[in-house]
């Protein structure tokens, strides 16, 4: 009896949940004035005192007087997780996705796929004023800007002075190059943190190198499959195999290079015993402290690696641009969001809080700027060189198809670019497996 | 073992049937009544969703990129089995199938035969045994995962302890196929066999104790008596739990896509399957390759329960 009455408020209970949650979810839908903003996770999370995207959610909301609110939801951890989920949603028409904080690489494919609302024309020049290029360039589909610059990312090349000083390596004085960084790292018996696991941060390496020998993945960004022109059975694409493989072959990428993804690289560069040099987003600068590193004062910035002795270094480019949804119920509230989200006040919080660089030049010449990143001008000086990675609606099977063929490093070889370009056409066909 | 039912043994060639009574008709009716809910049901969320798997399977479909939707009928298929990568996937899940289902069942019979002899403290046992198969195989997979990674993992540093320093200490286990995929079955190995060995023990209970009783008085040896009275006896019992694991670790997906993601050539056909549909939105193609997933689990069900004559319905 006494079972039975339990198991019967069980049921009261389950019932009375689900009547909740159904009741919030249609509140939600009935107020056409709250925005929800997907949010890629940051150092803030969803609290919204984090300094983080959530923060600037509160603020624009308070700021906004009631014209419209902001709530996040939080996407997964890895960049390729956070455009499944998205892409999924949008495919079903979802309008609860009013704005989205958007990879730069996966733009062309919302955009192409009608998955973006316009930008209105007369919110354009707010949206590009005072940005870093590449930031633009990355925004920027078809000659239309289709999402706004938020921040901009680009790695730098960290290294223990020590260690460069004994293996006389100028590192602060120019260009070093990845032949040199191999050498000294060799000689000294240190490691370089790299990511070369199989995702996305491989292709962000192997991009780089490229672009740094002059070449590009890509010749001809553009919608069209039959135009697609690769560029990577080049002699830059060979340029990088070598270097990858030089790197793997010496030994000096750590004991799982073949696996490394940043955090990998990070604990490696962390280690004592194995730091040298490591390539990586300036996220890195606030985790030192965070992680107990006792050389700090050893550690040392620069522009990322340069490619060869000639070209200039093309840093890899990321960060997060801010797109709305295509089947959200008001675009031009949410375009009134992101510019909200995007001023140079959220900038500067977002900057200060999490570490992660602003797309706004003017940001990096404030005094609390400048006092927490002590690399706030060689950041904005790898903005304006970098290179943002191949922009194609077909972006995800071209990096997915050049892990795969690149992977392990340790297996690169000079035929690997011309095999990784014979892949990726075979798959944008529909002639292979990915 | 009950494989020997009451059920009548012409009841499939019976085709001339007898006129129904009205009762029979009437629980004939009844049945349809409460099961056919149900029935309605199963039809809509099994058979639906497979049909059209099929169907989609005959497209060349990008969900970004609705427009260029095109019939292309079996061109998917030919695709699929032309490609390397896919035998590649295959033999790694047929690899995995049968190194897991075979230590499942040795690992999982031994604990089996623990648990029915050892009288106390049972219960206690049987539910510390029954933890990790509690465990969700993602989390499962992320222990093992961060056990056996060069940073976080312990495993180099004990065998390095343990070899006394001849293991190298930063052996990268997920850097290579064998110890990838290594590392992949022994964590599907810890997550299953208390599922098998809950299904042989069941086996176990259901064999009279006389029979073994009178073999032990005949002076036969546990080896005599394991092999002639108590295996032969829970035959079906086996062939089930056998079956289940099979179809089950064909599936095998979370502990690849956690560990390795298909990286050093251990793709399985379910994370295949996967990249095709999640990852490339290439519904067409992941939808050809679920379909062949699908008819591979219906052969392997099928010759379990016709070439082995699985009794489902008699070893519950």
């Amino acid at each position: 009896m006494s079972r039975h009455r339990s198991r019967s408020r069980v049921i009261v209970a389950l019932c009375a949940a689900s009547a909740l949650v159904g009741l919030t979810a249609c509140g939600g839908s009935e107020d056409s004035t709250r925005l929800t903003w997907y949010i890629n996770p940051d150092g803030g999370g969803s609290n919204p005192e984090g300094k983080g995207q959530a923060q600037i959610a509160a603020q624009c909301t308070e700021q906004a007087g009631g014209a419209y609110s902001i709530e996040v939801q939080l996407l997964p951890n890895s960049a390729s997780d956070q455009r499944q989920q998205l892409l999924r949603r949008l495919a079903g028409g979802d309008a609860s996705v009013d704005l989205m904080s958007l990879d730069p690489p996966f733009i062309p494919e919302f955009s192409q796929a009608g998955f973006l609302a316009p930008v209105p024309e007369d919110m354009v020049e707010t949206f590009t004023e005072d940005r870093v290029e590449s930031s633009v360039t990355a925004s920027t589909w078809n000659d239309e800007l289709v999402t706004v610059p938020f921040w901009a990312n680009t790695q730098l090349l960290w290294y223990r002075k020590s260690i460069a000083e004994a293996a006389g390596l100028d590192v602060e004085g120019g260009n070093v190059t990845w032949e040199q960084l191999v050498e000294a790292a060799e000689s000294q018996g240190v490691t370089i943190g790299v990511q070369a696991n199989r995702y996305e941060g491989y292709t962000v390496w192997i991009n780089a190198l490229i672009a740094g020998a002059g070449g590009e993945i890509l010749v001809n960004p553009g919608p069209d499959l039959d135009d697609i022109e690769l560029g990577l059975d080049s002699d830059a694409g060979r340029t990088a195999a070598n270097i990858i493989r030089s790197v793997a072959d010496a030994g000096v990428g750590g004991p799982s290079m073949g696996t490394s993804d940043e955090t990998v690289a990070l604990n490696l560069f962390q280690d004592p015993d194995t730091s040298g040099f490591l390539v990586n987003w300036p996220y890195v600068w606030a985790a030192f402290p965070a992680n107990g590193v006792e050389f700090i004062d050893d550690i040392g910035w620069a522009v990322y690696p340069a490619t060869s002795d000639e070209g200039d270094p093309a840093p890899p480019y990321g960060g997060i641009s801010i797109g709305v949804g295509a089947f959200t119920e008001d675009p031009d509230l949410a375009y009134q969001a992101a510019e909200c989200i995007t001023n140079h006040e959220h900038q500067v919080l977002y900057m200060t809080g999490t570490g992660n660089p602003a797309s706004r030049a003017a940001v990096f010449d404030e005094p609390e700027v400048v006092e927490q990143f002590p690399m706030a001008d060689v950041i904005r000086e790898s903005l304006e060189q970098a290179v943002p990675r191949p922009q194609t609606q077909f972006y995800g099977d071209l990096s997915t198809a050049i892990q795969r063929e690149w992977s392990p490093p340790s297996g690169v070889t000079e035929d690997t670019p011309a095999q990784s370009a014979t892949l990726i056409m075979q798959v944008l066909r529909g002639e292979a497996l990915l | 073992m009950s494989t020997v039912t009451d059920t009548p043994p012409t009841r499939r060639r019976d085709q001339h049937r007898p006129k129904l009574s009205d009762r029979a008709r009437a629980e004939r009716a009844l049945g349809w009544k409460l099961a056919g809910p149900a029935f309605v049901i199963m039809l809509a969320v099994t058979a639906y969703p497979i049909l059209q798997a099929v169907w989609l399977s005959f497209f060349r479909y990008r969900l970004t990129d609705p427009d260029s939707r095109e019939f292309i009928f079996l061109s998917n298929y030919s695709v699929i089995f032309t490609d390397p990568l896919f035998y590649q996937a295959l033999w790694n899940t047929v690899f995995i199938t049968v190194v897991t289902v075979a230590v499942e069942l040795v690992l999982g019979f031994a604990i089996a035969m623990l648990m029915h002899r050892i009288v106390l403290p049972r219960r206690t046992l049987r539910t510390i045994v029954l933890i990790p198969y509690s465990i969700i195989t993602v989390v499962s997979a992320f222990a093992w995962l961060y056990s056996f990674r060069t940073d976080t993992g312990y495993v180099n540093g004990w065998l390095n302890t343990l070899t006394f320093g001849a293991w190298d200490a930063s052996f990268d286990w997920f850097g290579s196929w064998l110890p990838a995929m290594g590392v992949i079955m022994i964590s599907e190995i810890w997550k299953t066999t208390p599922f098998m060995s809950l299904l042989l023990l069941a086996g176990l209970a259901q064999i009279d104790g006389a029979m073994e009783e009178a073999a032990k008085v005949d002076g036969a040896t546990f080896w005599q008596r394991l092999f002639k009275v108590v295996l032969p006896n829970m035959k079906a019992a086996i062939m089930v739990a056998v079956l289940f694991r099979t179809l089950d670790a064909f599936r095998i997906f979370d502990n690849v896509f956690v560990m390795t993601r298909g990286a050093n050539n251990t793709e399985t056909l379910s994370t295949l399957a996967y990249k095709q549909t999640i990852d490339r939105v290439e519904i067409g193609m992941g939808s050809a390759l679920s379909v062949v997933l699908f008819l591979l689990v219906f052969a392997i069900a099928l010759i379990f329960i016709r070439g082995f004559k699985v009794d489902l319905a008699g070893s519950k």
